[in-house]
């Protein structure tokens, strides 16, 4: 272990790093297109299953399959990589927005409405804190996703601690794929934490 | 006119005719009730009035301009609404809650913290609450925050679908008081929705009684009560109610004698003697020559005198005990059967003689509201409602004064 940390050490970290940020940055676009892209399918209730569904399909694109189409189209490297997790990452973001607004209160939408907010006033005012609890926890399962599923991004030349397991496989060398493993684990389980701590955070208190 | 709706119509995508040919106009000031059965399109009327609906045809106009052509959004900023489901926001702390309409019209922050002190006085709730959330309060303590918030931003017109549905008794009355304080002292226009006869009964200026989307009967709860349109209208106000009602709603002038035995004050002693013994009276009253009520004179007097020329202008007694033709039964009897006199005189608003009240008359009511409760009733209902007149008496105590003091003020014959 020590060994390991004094060989690899600075390795390790580089790594993390290109791991989080990948992840961080298919989750964050996978937010920017599917809270809104949610927001509107509630608005237009025929092609909100036929959109889910969609969804629902990339996400049973194996992993690999999807990486390797995306190289045709990106090339190599964190573009691509980060591309494929970002389409992993809809369908929890999506489908959990889509399910939180669903969930409001028509009492509360009526009222908002009725005492005279905007559309726009009553989904940011009202609808959105309401849902928040829900759309976070889509969040949480979409990071511990794209976490996992980041270490096979290395595969495609986007680095990560994926390069650790991959040549400790490549070279059946033990130490170099739990090297690699262990620290995806744990970066999960960490981001999970803390996601969950956001989620009781933008949870309105008497709902907790 | 404040608010104008002018044949109404509503038909549901799916058919459903909710609302045919609603008309009514209301002016500024006034309590409307609408009451009907469940789905007879309370809450379909209502909800055109501030655009959560559109009409399928008919207008609506409010201080004569069409709702259509203006901005939804603020029509409703200018309109209270509770919504049947009281519809708080569970985010929100009360006092937000309560703010939401006087931010969205911009008041400054310190205005509305003033008015969110103020609304949850009004619905008497302590002031800790306003930092508390939704969910930390009972059904009933919700309600009233629901109520208090359609009022936080001056609206001139207050919409209400059944705000007092999941209140105790108590609460009620005071909500009630609350509401109707409002309407009669602030000039507030409130359209209601209730399901509680008694409800509309109390508060209404008008109620609107409404069946399967049609509007059945438009009156004062005085006119409905005593003419109710039709068998409907009857069996929605219930037999015993409009029993019990008639103190309230009969006025001196439908149980009165009319053509009383009066004598002008320049005859004399003998002519009052015949016309006693031709009548088979003891108390004759004394009107001049626009048939005015001036006073009275009886037995005693003339047995005290032996001089026949004397005039009845000099014997007669100048202070007598009448009431108004128009007072309701239920204001004055109890005044009449306490003072213990036999006959009471009625006059017109030009204090014309124009009947007499007989004791018998108004045992015979007495009866009859009794008679009409059920037996198990403890307390007579007919008490109940004379108290509900003597309350009324000192809401209206403005209008009433002058006559109060006139009848109070000369009761001398007893
Ligand atoms: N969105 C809708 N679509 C179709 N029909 C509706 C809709 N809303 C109400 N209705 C129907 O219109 C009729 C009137 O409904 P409304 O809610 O106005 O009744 P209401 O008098 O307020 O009843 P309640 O006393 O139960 O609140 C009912 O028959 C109801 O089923
Ligand atoms: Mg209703």
């Amino acid at each position: 272990m020590i060994n390991f940390l004094s060989t690899y050490g600075t390795q390790l970290i580089s790594k993390t790093g290109q791991h989080l940020y990948i992840s961080a940055f298919a989750l964050a676009l996978g937010v920017i297109v599917a809270v809104p892209l949610g927001i509107v399918l509630t608005r237009m209730k025929r092609g909100a299953n036929a959109v889910i569904t969609l969804a629902g399909v990339l996400q049973t694109i194996p992993a690999m399959a999807l990486l390797a189409i995306m190289i045709p189209i990106f090339g190599i490297g964190s573009t691509p990589a980060i591309v494929a997790l970002f389409i992993y990452s809809l369908l929890p973001i999506l489908r959990n927005t889509y399910l939180g607004m669903e969930g409001v209160s028509p009492d509360v939408k009526d009222a908002a409405k009725g005492m005279g907010m905007t559309a726009w006033q009553s989904m940011i005012r009202a609808e959105l804190p309401l849902a928040a609890p829900v759309i976070m926890s889509g969040v949480r399962l979409s990071a511990t996703y794209v976490i996992a599923w980041a270490t096979l991004a290395s595969y495609i030349g986007a680095g990560g601690l994926g390069d650790f397991i991959f040549n400790g496989l490549n070279l059946y060398r033990s130490d170099l794929i739990l090297g690699g493993s262990i620290p995806v684990i744990i970066l999960a389980l960490i981001v999970d934490y803390l996601l969950g701590k956001l989620e009781f955070a933008v949870t309105p208190k008497e709902l907790r | 006119m404040l608010l104008s709706m002018e044949h109404l119509r509503k038909e549901y995508a799916n058919g459903k005719v909710a609302v045919d040919d609603f008309n009514l106009n209301v002016d500024k000031g006034e309590f409307i009730c609408f009451i009907g059965t469940s789905g007879s399109g309370k809450t379909t009327t209502m909800r055109m009035i501030n655009r959560m609906l559109t009409q399928t045809s008919g207008t609506i106009k409010i201080n004569d301009k069409d709702i259509s052509q203006m901005d939804p959004v603020k029509l409703r900023r200018s309109i209270g609404y509770v919504i049947q489901n009281v519809g708080l926001m569970p985010h929100m702390t009360i006092q937000e809650n309560i703010e939401i309409v006087p931010k969205l019209l911009g008041w400054d922050k310190e205005k509305r913290d003033k008015q969110a002190h103020k609304m949850i006085d009004l619905a008497q709730l302590p002031e800790e609450m306003l930092q508390r959330y939704p969910g930390e309060l009972s059904g009933g303590q919700q309600q009233r925050i629901g109520v208090v918030r359609a009022l936080a931003a001056d609206q001139e017109i207050i919409l209400m679908d059944e705000p007092f549905g999941a209140l105790d008794p108590i609460t009620r009355e005071s909500l009630q008081d609350l509401v109707k304080h409002l309407q009669e002292d602030l000039g507030r226009t409130f359209i209601f929705v209730t399901h509680d006869m008694d409800e509309a009964l109390r508060l209404a200026t008008r109620v609107v009684i409404m069946s399967k989307g049609k509007q059945v009967q438009i009156d004062t709860p005085e006119n409905i009560l005593r003419h109710p349109a039709n068998e409907f209208v009857t069996n929605l106000i219930g037999e015993e109610r409009l029993i019990r009602a008639q103190p309230n709603i009969m006025n001196i002038k439908q149980i009165m004698r009319k053509n009383p035995v009066a004598i002008s004050p320049d005859k004399t002693l003998s002519d009052t003697i015949d016309l006693m013994h031709d009548k088979r009276v003891d108390t004759l009253l004394v009107t001049d020559d626009q048939d005015k009520l001036i006073g009275y004179i009886d037995l005693d007097d003339v047995s005290r005198n032996t001089n026949a020329s004397t005039l009845v202008s000099e014997l007669m007694n100048h202070e007598v005990f009448y009431v108004q033709d128009k007072a309701l039964i239920g204001d004055t009897v109890q005044r009449i059967l306490k003072l213990g006199v036999k006959n009471v005189p009625v006059v017109d608003d030009d204090h014309r003689l124009v009947g007499i009240v007989t004791r018998t008359s108004l045992v015979d009511l007495v009866y009859d509201a009794l008679r009409g409760a059920t037996d198990e009733e403890l307390s007579s209902p007919f008490n109940a409602d004379i108290h509900a007149a003597a309350n009324r008496d000192e809401d209206d105590s403005k209008d009433d004064n002058k006559d109060t003091e006139k009848e109070e003020g000369s009761d001398g014959q007893s």
